[in-house]
């Protein structure tokens, strides 16, 4: 099969063989869990539960009105010792539920299972997805039952599982492929059902060998479902690369990826929707690697939502002497970390330790022009000359040349000669434009 | 520990590449032809060579200390423009010219407009333009073996004769240190397109736009590809990054409009070569050029 793949890109080190063969293991269970009220795009939960309050595993502890929201369950059963203001890993001061764990978990769901999706209409695994409080679990957390559904006036006729996992070091996706494959096809049936569609594509990289064999076995007797290999090259993983790639298509600027036909989960969303249904587990533990050159012992966990990152970085043996930064997510896209004192989140995906070594102090030096950021970005965007109208808060000029299409993949930063910020420029940008339309509206 | 966790904004790994790393790779690509030069001129291409340097980084470090900028003349980019300058002057040329043309090259070519990255002409011929219109005589006596003799370029302007195709190719000719060897040129370029430290986009236009303009008009295109400066021009000065276009089509803009411009001042012009002026005109056009070829962003509506 020839790989597909988008236009530009970069290819750093991947570095997958430092966790790539560790199979996926429970992470201990927590004492205390912190769990954040704001784990997903859209409108803000209320708690449901109060402080002294006992709770079981699995419990919806806050919900919202609002349709652009995921619910929040309790990921240990126990009492709930208060509701306070925590730093999330995105830097964000949200409200956090804290539970203290009891000694054992009573699991409790108002979720129905059900094995076969024939017995369910399109509505009622929406709303079960919506229940279970699944939320895209690359990272951007959006509220996977709003995905799939499908407005009046669009037609859909593909849903993409997004098994890229480009970013390096990364390796949960690539594990839940190759050992749960059933039930990312059950959950891939789930949501195409739920969008009304009939095709499904699962998008996996090329030096994933396991994870394509292991979802091709799994697709054989499946009529509309094909696994498609895709070049290793990033961002690949990005929605609108991924579209790119495999279909052609190419989504408008400032908009979604319906506007092509096509709705776009990850491997791993696929997966918590089959538990959601099967199992009628609400999404409240998830896959990690806990990776890099500064961790003692790297590996693939499971773990708790709300798990202190610090917790589960001592189960991978702890922090290398020469630790120097701590990433959650990968390398291109993740936030550094200033304290360990952080809790796990449905977006979080990895711990990323670098070595001193490896973090290095990148002074930047002027521009010289040598086009590797315009040649590297996958929007086709021209960094340098944005960054130059950043600089001089030339507004009007960053929104013609189209900043706003940046996807802060990072790739024109990564091959920058002169070791430039560019991305760090462009979300500043974009920032500027987006407030010059508010103010317009 | 947690206190000395270092905090930066996205992403957190960088390309091995450097601005450095890229000068000096340019340096090591004109090594060959720095060999041929001195095959074919001896001691003298050493000394030219030398001073040409030694003049561009020593203006390069006063300047930098006088604007109290930070000393970066380790980056190469120095070294290179002195190095590309020397190669462009004649061998026979006096050590005090060479030395003078490197310092108004790093000075007004480069340094005025705010050091690297900020000059919107090419440094090196900033530099010979200034050379060849103060002292014209001596940027146009050849000599090969000791022996004066005229360019290929202008025993074809005067006489029509013209030179072996194959002493054009290897540099056995009358000519500028390192323009004579099209062969040792296109050695280094080799190696500058593995690393991706050059584009290749600017140097295929020019030399086919000189070579399909002077076959239209009836002279010998291979003669006039290997002849002359175009090589070296074309290779490592119109593709000089800071200078040149960003775009892929203002790249082939680019090479195209110097293609163009070194037919017409070598056909009809009243000079035998034309490849600093076109190269300089097209500096002049690089803003505007990439304005108007910014690549239309996946998803955008024109």
């Amino acid at each position: 099969m020839k790989a597909l793949t988008f236009k530009q890109g970069i290819h750093p080190e991947y570095n997958k063989e430092l966790t790539k063969d560790k199979p996926l293991k429970n992470a201990k269970r927590p004492e205390e869990v912190i769990i954040p009220l704001k784990q997903h795009i859209g409108a803000p939960l209320k708690a449901l539960v109060q402080k002294g309050d006992q709770i079981d595993l699995g419990q919806k502890i806050a919900d919202s009105d609002s349709f652009v929201c995921a619910p929040i369950h309790a990921s240990v059963s126990g009492t709930v010792k208060e509701i306070r203001k925590v730093t999330d890993p995105g830097g964000n001061i949200v409200d956090a539920i804290v539970i203290e764990a009891a000694e054992e978990d009573n699991f409790n769901t108002n979720l129905e299972k059900h094995d076969n999706l024939d017995n369910l209409s399109s509505d009622e695994i929406k709303t079960i997805i919506r229940e279970a409080g699944i939320v895209g679990m690359g990272g951007a957390m959006f509220p996977t039952h709003v995905k799939v559904s499908i407005p009046d006036d669009k037609s859909v006729d593909y849903v993409i599982l997004n098994g890229a996992e480009c970013e390096p070091y990364l390796t949960v996706d690539h594990r839940v492929m190759v050992e749960r494959p059933q039930s990312i096809i059950f959950g891939l049936k789930a949501l195409m059902k739920a969008a009304e569609v009939s095709n499904g594509i699962i998008g996996i990289e090329e030096n994933k060998p396991e994870a394509i064999e292991s979802m091709q076995d799994a697709v054989k007797n499946q009529e509309n479902i094909k696994v498609q290999i895709v070049e290793t090259k990033y961002p690949q993983g990005g929605e609108k690369m991924l579209i790119e790639a495999l279909l052609g298509r190419e989504v408008p600027a400032g908009g979604l990826p319906l506007d092509v036909g096509v709705v776009v989960n990850n491997t791993s969303t696929a997966a918590a929707v089959a538990d959601a249904i099967r199992d009628g587990k609400p999404l409240y533990e998830r896959s990690i690697s806990i990776t890099g050159r500064g961790i003692n012992s790297p590996q693939n966990l499971i773990y708790r939502i709300g798990t202190n990152i610090g917790d589960l970085v001592e189960e991978a043996g702890g922090l290398q002497d020469n630790a120097a930064k701590v990433i959650t997510g990968g390398p291109m896209m993740g936030q550094a970390q200033k304290s360990l004192d952080v809790p796990a989140i449905k977006g979080t995906s990895g711990i990323l330790v670098l070595i001193k070594d490896e973090v290095e102090d990148y002074e930047a030096s002027p521009c010289i022009n040598c086009a590797k950021c315009i040649d590297a970005c996958p929007m086709f965007l021209m960094p340098t000359q944005l960054v130059n109208y950043q600089k001089s808060d030339m507004v009007e000029e960053m929104e013609e040349w189209q900043i706003l299409s940046c996807i802060e993949c990072g790739s024109c930063s990564f091959v920058c000669p002169a070791k430039i910020p560019l991305v760090h420029y462009l979300r500043l940008g974009k920032a500027q434009v987006m407030a010059k339309r508010r103010e317009e509206n | 520990m947690n206190n000395e966790l270092i905090v930066t904004s996205s992403p957190h790994v960088r390309s091995q590449d450097s601005v450095k790393k890229i000068m000096w790779s340019v340096v090591l690509a004109l090594l060959p032809a720095v060999f041929a030069a001195v095959y074919f001129f001896q001691g003298r291409a050493i000394s030219v060579i030398l001073t040409a340097i030694v003049g561009a980084v020593i203006t390069e470090y006063i300047f930098q200390k006088i604007r109290k900028k930070k000393i970066t003349i380790k980056d190469g980019s120095a070294v290179v423009t002195g190095l590309l300058l020397a190669l462009t002057l004649p061998p026979s040329i006096p050590l005090w010219t060479a030395f003078l043309g490197s310092v108004i090259a790093i000075g007004l070519g480069k340094q005025v407009f705010g050091g690297l990255g900020h000059n919107p002409f090419n440094p090196a011929l900033v530099g010979r333009a200034f050379l060849t219109a103060s002292y014209p005589v001596l940027m146009t006596t050849w000599t090969v073996d000791g022996v004066s003799t005229a360019t290929p370029l202008a025993q074809m302007k005067a006489d029509g004769i013209a030179t072996d195709t194959w002493r054009l190719f290897v540099g056995q000719i009358g000519g500028s240190l390192g323009e004579t060897s099209a062969l040792a040129l296109l050695l280094g370029f080799a190696y500058l397109l593995y690393k991706g430290y050059v584009n290749w986009r600017i140097p295929l236009a020019m030399i086919g736009t000189v070579f399909l303009g002077t076959f239209a008009f009836g002279a010998d295109p291979i003669f006039h590809v290997f002849a002359g400066g175009l090589m070296i021009g074309a290779l490592y000065m119109a593709t000089d990054m800071v200078s040149s276009p960003t775009t892929k089509l203002g790249r082939w803009i680019f090479g195209i409009g110097a293609g163009i411009l070194v037919v017409v001042i070598r056909l009809w012009g009243g000079y035998p070569e034309g490849v600093m002026y076109s190269i300089l005109l097209m500096n002049t056009a690089v803003p505007l050029i990439n304005r108007y070829t910014r690549p239309r962003s996946l998803g955008e509506v024109r």
